[in-house]
């Protein structure tokens, strides 16, 4: 449900590119998820198949899902880390005062367009 | 066969909504209405903490609701009827929260004449509905005791971008496994900035805490 949402997202912003750039049909669409975004990629392609299936535009257009890895960067040492190995707390000095860098991203990267 | 052309687009999916609900912050401020966004589990108590808050506030403010749902209109019926005041249903057609563009359509609906304070009751949900920014001006959530202390670490999330954690139904504390240190604490690791007010709804207890905290963040806002 939460990735059907998201879907609708995609395919309004997809459409008001394909405008934009006048194309007749979207080929495939290249998503960048990141880890720890919420989205379960499989979720996504299911979801996307249905909604997409459904406009002239994309029908058969394919999703392709690059996923980003997590890393946080810790305040207190400057180092980074593997947000999904380590968590809030920096294995390097133990500081808790640590923010997510990347890993977060729900971005379309580009689509193909004839 | 046509030549495929590459566009690059590089934009969150979140953008749009972002600036909408940005837009729509920066309208409501001119207008000296303030909207809490309320999200929940559904089965939280968000209705009837709404009712009993709303009978502490309605006598100093004018209060408006809107009730969000996948279907039904139970809710703002209920509200209507036990508290008099101005209150609709917003149905998101199958989608589990809401955007600023759903928000903006449902505030339309409403007579903001003279209206202090709206409160949107979010779709019972603690995913969806923290990833998009509805416009509102701060968000609450209800975290009701059954549910447990957990839940900040496993909707990261929605704790983090909540202002202000309701505690609810403290009244069955003894039954439960529920530590409301504990929940403080998890509440603090996502957003040490929040604040935890334990309530019970049926009986009424804490919630003027609620209702003081809502009318401070409404004369702040009209200021």
């Amino acid at each position: 449900m939460h990735e059907l949402g998201i879907v609708f997202y995609i395919i309004r912003d997809v459409k008001e590119a394909a405008e934009r750039n006048h194309a007749g049909h979207v080929s495939a669409v290249v998503m960048n998820i990141g880890e720890v975004s919420t989205i379960i990629p499989e979720y996504l392609t299911d979801c996307w198949r249905w909604a997409a299936d459904k406009e002239e535009l994309l029908k058969g257009c394919e999703l392709r899902i690059n996923i980003i890895p997590a890393v946080t960067h810790c305040d207190a040492c400057s180092g980074e880390y593997e947000t999904v190995k380590y968590g809030k707390k920096c294995p390097h000095c133990g500081s808790e005062s640590t923010w997510l860098l990347r890993g977060n991203e729900v971005e379309i990267k580009e689509i193909e367009v004839t | 066969m046509d030549k495929v052309k590459i566009v690059e687009i590089k934009k969150s999916v979140f953008e749009n909504n972002d600036k909408d609900a940005e837009r729509l912050r920066g309208e409501l401020k001119s207008k000296g209405v303030y909207l809490l966004n309320l999200m929940s589990s559904p089965g939280s108590g968000k209705t009837t903490t709404l009712i009993k808050t709303i009978n502490l506030l309605k006598d100093k403010l004018r209060i408006a609701v809107m009730e969000a749902d996948i279907d039904s209109d139970v809710d703002a019926i209920k509200i209507k009827e036990a508290t008099g005041i101005q209150s609709i249903q917003l149905h998101t057609g199958g989608m589990c929260h809401l955007d600023a563009e759903m928000t903006r359509q449902g505030l339309d609906n409403l007579d903001l004449d003279g209206t202090d304070l709206v409160i949107l009751e979010n779709v019972g949900n603690l995913v969806c509905p923290a990833e998009f920014d509805t416009g509102a001006v701060r968000n609450a959530m209800i975290l009701s005791v059954p549910e447990g202390d957990d839940k900040p670490l496993k909707y990261p999330l929605m704790f983090s971008v909540c202002d202000v954690v309701v505690v609810n139904k403290i009244d069955v504390l003894p039954y439960f496994d529920f530590n409301l240190g504990k929940c403080k604490e998890y509440v603090r690791m996502r957003n040490p900035h929040a604040e935890v007010i334990p309530i019970c709804a049926r009986t009424g207890e804490g919630v003027d805490a609620f209702a003081s905290w809502l009318l401070d963040q409404v004369s702040i806002w009209k200021q």
